[in-house]
């Protein structure tokens, strides 16, 4: 494996983080968002806010880490990338604010209309942020990014392939925030709410898997470099990725409760490693190959030492905090 | 009329424009409340502390609102800052494609730093309950270190702008190898740093005592507001001498290093010795306008001596000297001056308090105090204008113009109105929130407890205290 493979690797460590946890809180916002009307939605809405309060920032970052990692070892990929999709990464950007800070003051806001506005705000930019950047993933698949960059501002993404992709981020948000909320509703003692997102978990299971039996279409016809790496190289991921996503189903349609986390974080775990290796050599299919767009080998010798102290400060501290989260030993009402 | 090959150009230079004031405008939102993630941390630990040490419930109470706050403040400076990272890529797409593999690496530094510091914010933020009195206190402290790192790693990035070096271009410019350790420790990061840091601590200590200062003047003399006033205060009355020192340390590395700069924020038209220093007034190229001019000091101030020679802008080529010098040099004085009455209000205390152990007693000393707050951000606008707009024509000082960096999306000016817009209501509700919070209190003492989002307050359940 070359220095710059290994840096490529580390931003697909973090993108895979991101995707898990990050999409994870923007689906929260999703269920916030069709929960209901103020007293249907109460005890979802509830849920969803104590899961997500002491952990969405530090989720968060992970983007912060995937971005820094991009342009410090992928300059080129980076700006090719930011001059070309400018349109749906400024609209992800605005969702970015709207979601955390219609977050952060509804908690803090008096009145409950300003309250509403608040959430519905934090809950509608939990669907739009992850679709935009889902079509800035699909149109790099697509290869409409050319690696000078200044590609067209919007036939780059308003294809098929992008917005399908955009599509299967907000279902797969959606899924993952589903199961997380199975056991931080079993843990509460909520049966109901158990059952409730039970049932939105398998939707949102049947969803992503449509949104992606149809993505592999669109991947045949727009980007078929990635498609015959994703079938050939890239096979084992994706039959793994399935197996996990019906293993789930099974385990929840026999009212099963575990394993749930392990299945579906599998499940979207596999299909970010097999998007990595049908990409594979090329950040831009076809046009930029990773190690033509990697920064001198000292700039990667400190992005490596970079996330060795990631690895050895940031996941304790993680670890710590969910272990701390998951004891109920924050509160979200403090 | 206008050639018609100057045409593009001038729509070249409108993207430049409209892409350097929303940069400058999110940055200037931003910079405020990332000096409160990286300064009001201590300044709630110190409360803690004395209210853990001495049992001072007032203390406590206090620590426990001012991290409900940094709740609020820490997201939206969370969200604000990544904007600005992705601004690096939306508005100056030719900079991170150059050097994104040179400079790069600080901000990788400044991501751990961040990770480690939402972390632990969240950890103490809401630990509040459940976890012991020290132990909890504990949980807080990572944040205090990785504020520093994280102001630390980012303020290097900036001084590497300023003080480029740590790479090797081949003969097309491009960049064939890098020194990352050369990048971070740029001879601009020894004075560029704790400069930004002391400004933090500054503009979060006299913010926060502000706050109470305006509560006291209108008659809520409480030990409450007292402590509120007090802890805050004199972090940031400690912080201020070394600020002074660090501050003019900068000045005159800058007329060593960047003397473009350095002649621009002084209004130093000619080159020579005998420079006079002026204090406000209006730059025009036949001299300063409406100034005080105090004959030999800005000579005496850069090298000890009135013989001192200083490079004047008739020295810098017409298409290398920073604009609006009269901005530039307005702001530089304002920063300083501003500084300098801070220092005046760090002696009050330090006398009184040493002759009394005692605020002073007069309304003025309130007033003075209460205006600091706003007079500690002004100056640190200031001094990002005149880091900013004084390093340009160029991005990156002696290597890339910044014009050389901007994107050529269409809709710039577009993207800035629409950032207004949000920043308004984003600043607007986040002031709401804060204000209502603060009643709240007043009102009730504490927090009511609410179940859910738009459930009812719970009769009785708030936390006493």
């Amino acid at each position: 494996m070359s220095k710059a493979d290994a840096a490529a690797a580390i931003l697909w460590i973090g993108a895979t983080f991101y995707a898990l946890f990050g999409g994870a809180d923007f689906g929260g916002g999703l269920w916030d968002l069709v929960a209901g009307d103020a007293e249907r939605g109460e005890r979802p809405r509830a849920l969803i806010q104590r899961s997500l309060t002491p952990v969405w920032e530090a989720n968060h970052v992970w983007l912060i880490f995937v971005l820094v990692v991009l342009w410090t070892a992928f300059p080129p990929a980076f700006s090719a990338v930011f001059s070309t999709l400018y349109v749906p990464i400024a609209l992800a950007a605005l969702g970015i604010v709207l979601r955390g800070a219609g977050f952060a003051f509804r908690k803090s806001i008096e009145g409950l209309s300003g309250r509403r506005a608040m959430g519905a705000t934090f809950a509608l930019s939990s669907v739009l942020t992850p679709f935009f950047m889902g079509t800035v993933v699909g149109a790099i698949a697509t290869g409409n990014v050319p690696p000078d960059g200044n590609g067209d501002a919007f036939s780059s993404w308003l294809e098929p392939l992008p917005l399908l992709t955009g599509a299967m981020f907000v279902a797969t948000g959606a899924y993952l925030a589903a199961v997380f909320l199975i056991g931080d509703a079993r843990r509460a003692g909520e049966v109901e709410l158990e059952r409730y997102f039970v049932r939105r978990a398998m939707g949102a299971a049947a969803i992503a898997g449509l949104a992606a039996a149809a993505g592999l279409v669109a991947l045949h016809a727009e980007a078929r470099y990635v498609f015959d790496r994703l079938v050939d190289q890239g096979r084992p991921l994706a039959i793994l990725s399935a197996l996990c996503g019906i293993a789930l189903l099974a385990v929840l349609l026999r009212g099963g409760r575990r394993p749930l986390r392990p299945l579906a974080g599998g499940a979207v775990v596999a299909v970010i490693w097999g998007w990595g290796v049908a990409q594979f050599p090329y950040l831009l299919p076809t046009s930029l190959r990773i190690d033509q767009a990697a920064a001198p080998d000292p700039t990667l010798v400190a992005v490596f030492a970079v996330f060795a102290a990631a690895a050895l400060l940031v996941l304790p501290s993680l670890a710590l905090l969910y272990a701390l989260s998951q004891r109920d030993l924050l509160e979200a009402e403090h | 009329m206008l050639p018609l090959d100057a045409l593009p150009l001038a729509a070249e230079s409108s993207n430049l424009l409209a892409a350097r004031e929303q940069m400058a405008f999110t940055l200037g939102f931003h910079i405020v409340l990332a000096s409160l993630g990286v300064a009001l941390p201590a300044t709630i630990l110190a409360a803690n502390y004395l209210g853990l040490k001495r049992g001072d419930r007032d203390a406590i109470e206090l620590a426990r609102r001012w991290s409900k706050a940094m709740a609020v403040t820490f997201a939206v400076g969370a969200v604000t800052g990544t904007v600005l990272s992705f601004e690096f890529g939306l508005l100056w797409p030719g900079f991170m494609d150059r050097w994104g593999g040179v400079f790069g690496v600080a901000f990788a530094i400044e991501g751990i730093f961040f990770f480690i510091e939402a972390i632990f914010l969240a950890i103490y933020i809401y630990g509040w309950k459940r976890l012991g009195g020290w132990a909890h206190f504990w949980s807080g402290v990572p944040m205090v270190v990785t504020g520093i790192g994280g102001a630390f790693s980012v303020v290097a990035a900036n001084a590497w702008m300023n003080q480029p070096q740590g790479f090797t271009l081949n003969r097309a410019g491009e960049v064939i190898d890098t020194d990352p350790l050369r990048v971070l420790f740029n001879p601009a990061t020894g004075y560029e740093v704790p400069h930004m840091i002391l400004a933090a601590y500054m503009v979060t200590g006299f913010l926060v005592a502000s706050i109470y200062a305006v509560g006291m003047l209108r008659g809520r003399r409480d030990r409450l507001h007292r402590l509120g006033l007090l802890i805050p205060l004199t972090i940031a009355c400690v912080a201020t001498p070394f600020q002074l020192f660090v501050g003019d340390t900068a000045a005159r590395e800058i007329a060593d290093h960047q003397p473009a700069k350095f002649a621009g924020m002084e209004c130093i038209e000619e080159t020579g010795a005998h420079q006079t220093e002026y204090l406000g007034g209006i730059c025009t190229e036949d001299g300063v306008k409406g100034a005080i001019g105090i004959p030999d000091l800005n000579s005496f101030l850069v090298g000890w001596s009135a013989d001192t020679e200083v490079t004047g802008l008739n020295d810098i080529p017409p298409d290398e000297r920073p604009p609006a010098n009269t901005l530039l040099h307005l702001s530089f004085d304002a920063m300083v001056g501003i500084g300098s009455a801070l220092m005046l209000l760090a002696v009050w205390l330090a006398l009184a308090w040493w002759r009394r152990r005692e605020i002073p007693p007069t309304p003025w000393f309130l007033r003075a105090a209460a205006a600091s707050g706003a007079g500690a951000i002004v100056a640190l606008w200031c001094g990002w204008i005149v880091t900013e707009v004084g390093r340009q024509p160029w991005i990156v000082q002696g290597h890339m113009r910044t014009s050389e960096a901007v994107t050529e999306a269409d809709g710039i000016w577009f993207s800035f109105g629409g950032v207004l817009l949000l920043y308004a209501a984003l600043g607007t509700t986040a002031v709401l929130v804060l204000r209502g919070m603060s009643r709240r209190w007043r009102e009730q003492g504490a927090e009511p407890e609410r179940e859910g989002p738009y459930a009812p307050q719970k009769q009785g359940g708030g936390v006493a205290g």
